[in-house]
């Protein structure tokens, strides 16, 4: 470009820059404007992911270590004149493990120190062993090595969470206990495994034997009914309101009500299911079943919202061309509206599912905080869910308990990327159908 | 603009032949209501058996609105009310116990922008002989599918690919297939809401050979916004004004020699 160009202009109308010009002027600080929102949402996306990473970080660190679990392996005679193969419940299993005990170290005869030296297995031990014998009675008689599970003091001591500098009367393991365990390291008879136990049993006051099965089954029953009635439900009410209820002032009241119902906070429908399902239909205390309608009740609100969003965001020529040919307002809606709405509609669902996956509060109310070692086989027996036993496992003393509530929470993260994952998968295959 | 504030209320009643010597549609007096806006205005008019008349008018002038009358598409709308009489053959249409499905089955509806189905070619032409129970096995369904898209002059572009979807096609293509699915049920009156304003000329030169084509077995009734097409395809031509028919007749007489001045101002380009 010839640079007198724009100078002749200039001269020509001075008092009217060209437009370019103007245009030229402002276009540093408009990409500056721009750069800078870039900046912003960069910083936000960037700081969200470090916490995230930050969250992930502590629990593993903290969690991983739960899968490992000390054992020890103990030579058991099945003694005949302690075990009365008819009746393994009745016979003295703790007496068996102590008396195995007893023979490994002769030499300890104190009744305190005896003591000591029992509290180096878990309690669980004798458990072990009647199960044994339960199984095969032809056992009694003979000499076995078995491995048993470790106190949680001397698993703790395994993994590193009791330093032998501690002076001993702040240490949970004394000095004599060190040399058992010492010895018994020395024999390799001491050794950290996969610990299986936490995934096949329920809860347990022992952290050695306390498992996350229990409150798995309880979340999954729970979510189970929560999902089979508020989908459903959801979807219908969301499909009347949007495409058949007429339009008046009762209909908007239902409306407004709904999203009130979206924020009203969770634990108030679980002072409605207390209320409503145990004191007035006489429903089971600590039960899914019950659970499962107060998670309903709250998360039907969010499905209902979500469908009709999608709902509404389907184009109306779609509804027009459908009218058009002769359809119905039922044909019109199922044959056309609900199969494109269908993908936001489970989005929809998976978040309030997800929401009600993390939901502990409501299933305080209506009992599912209780202690329950079983694992419930069915929607009435009692039971609790995943974030109401990591709320436990975190108000519980024991050392042994802090890395089974991260492990617990790590379960329930893996849980909600399959429930989410599934969603994606699902939503994907429907959107396929164009 | 300024020619339009001449002409009163009364000044804008109808000119021309509303009746038909072969009437399909009797529209007599019919109102339409949007809450508080008076949007049509005590129209009257007939369609005629096999003719195709072409409603034209400026942008807002409820030639849309009242096409959409004569199938019941405005009972979609809350706030919409029609009075008058509005007979196909000598059933009165918006009589209190008649069923809008049979009717949309018997007229049929082409929309401005092709709408269709996300689901295949097929399925398209199928979907409406299906809910209507015209067909009853897969061999006369596939007869349908074929005839109705021979008819809308599209068999030979999409034969190969039934099965993908109809939106994959060009708007022409679409917007043929519409009226493929509009003539699969065999209707007896199709209305067409400017069929092509969303085409470019080649497709539209397809459709408006289509409309003539068609016009041996149905009876059609089309809003343009194009005065040529409206020329090129119709045999009568109503002129709506702000809710009034101003003028209705033979298309030649309309844009030859019309008798109304507000007519002559929008077919000579004055205003609209």
């Amino acid at each position: 470009m010839n640079n007198t160009e724009p100078e002749q202009t200039d001269a020509a109308q001075p008092e009217s820059p060209r437009t370019i010009d103007i245009v030229n002027k402002g276009l540093a600080k408009r990409y500056g404007r721009e750069k800078r929102f870039k900046m912003y949402g960069f910083f936000a996306v960037a700081i969200s992911l470090s916490f995230l990473a930050l969250l992930f970080l502590t629990i593993f660190s903290n969690g991983y270590s739960a899968f490992y679990q000390t054992y020890v392996k103990l030579e058991v005679f099945f003694d005949p004149a302690d075990i009365d193969v008819d009746d393994p419940a009745n016979s003295n299993f703790p007496g068996l493990v102590k008396k195995t005990l007893r023979s490994e170290f002769p030499d300890v005869k104190k009744r305190k120190e005896k003591k000591k030296l029992y509290s180096l297995v878990s309690s669980g031990a004798a458990f072990q062993l009647q199960r044994m014998i339960e199984q095969q009675p032809e056992l009694v008689g003979s000499t076995m090595t078995i491995e048993v599970p470790a106190d949680d003091d001397v698993d703790m001591f395994m993994k590193g969470n009791i330093s032998r500098d501690v002076p001993e009367n702040e240490r949970r393991i004394s000095d004599r206990q060190l040399d058992w365990i010492d010895k018994w390291l020395k024999e390799g008879r001491i050794a950290k495994r996969f610990n299986t136990t936490f995934f096949t049993s329920g809860d347990s006051r022992e952290p050695e034997l306390a498992g996350i099965l229990g409150a798995l089954t309880g979340s999954i029953f729970t979510l189970a009914l929560t999902l089979l009635l508020s989908f459903p439900v959801g979807v219908a009410a969301a499909m009347y309101l949007e495409e058949f209820a007429p339009r008046n002032r009762w209909i908007d009241l239902v409306e407004v009500n709904i999203n009130n119902l979206a924020a009203v906070p969770s634990i108030v429908f679980g002072l409605l299911g207390l209320a409503v399902f145990i004191n007035f239909f006489h429903l089971p205390r600590s039960a899914p079943l019950v659970g499962g309608l107060v998670l309903t009740l709250m998360t039907l609100p969010v499905i209902i919202i979500a469908s009709r969003a999608s709902l509404q965001s389907v184009p109306p020529s779609i509804r027009e061309a459908a009218l058009g040919v002769g359809a119905s307002k039922v044909q019109t809606v199922l044959h056309h509206v609900l199969p494109l709405a269908l993908p936001g509609m489970l989005t929809g669902t998976i978040i309030g599912i997800a929401r009600a996956l993390g939901e502990t509060a409501p299933l305080l109310m209506i009992g599912m905080v209780a202690f329950i070692v079983d694992i419930p086989k069915g929607f009435t027996d009692p039971a609790t869910a995943l974030p109401v036993q990591i709320f436990l496992w975190a108000d519980s003393p024991e050392r042994g308990f802090v890395e089974r509530t991260s492990a617990a929470i790590i379960v329930l993260l893996v849980l909600l990327v399959v429930i989410n994952s599934l969603a994606v998968i699902l939503r994907n295959r429907f959107e396929r159908r164009w | 603009m300024s020619k339009q504030k001449k002409y009163t209320r009364e000044q804008r009643g109808t000119v021309g032949r509303i009746e038909s010597d072969n009437p399909r549609m009797t529209c007599r007096n019919v109102n339409v209501y949007y809450g508080d806006k008076h949007a049509i205005i005590d129209v009257s008019i007939d369609v005629g058996r096999n003719e195709v008349i072409a409603m034209i008018g400026p942008s807002g002038c409820g030639k849309s609105t009242f096409l959409r009358c004569l199938n019941r598409m405005n009972d979609t709308i809350p706030t919409c009310r029609v009075t008058g009489d509005i007979f196909l053959d000598d059933t009165d249409i918006y009589e209190k116990n008649i069923d809008v499905v049979p009717l949309r089955a018997q007229v049929g509806m082409v929309f401005q922008k092709p709408n269709p189905f996300p689901k295949s070619i097929y399925d398209n032409i199928a979907y409406g002989p299906r809910i209507h129970g015209l067909v009853g096995n897969r061999q006369e369904e596939d007869e349908i599918v074929e005839t109705s898209l021979k008819k809308a002059g599209l068999w030979k572009e999409v034969q190969d690919r039934l099965n993908q979807p109809g939106t994959s096609l060009s708007g022409g293509q679409q917007q043929r297939l519409c009226i493929a699915r509009t003539i699969a049920v065999s209707p007896e009156v199709i209305l067409m809401d400017e069929p092509c304003s969303a085409l470019d000329p080649i497709a539209t030169a397809k459709i408006e050979e289509l409309i003539d084509e068609l016009r041996e077995h149905y009876t059609i009734a089309i809003v343009t916004h194009s005065m040529q097409q409206a020329a090129r395809v119709s045999q009568r031509t109503a002129y709506f004004h702000l809710g009034d028919l101003i003028e209705v007749g033979e298309t030649k007489k309309i844009f030859t020699n019309p008798q109304h001045t507000l007519t002559e101002d929008y077919i000579t380009g004055r205003f609209g």
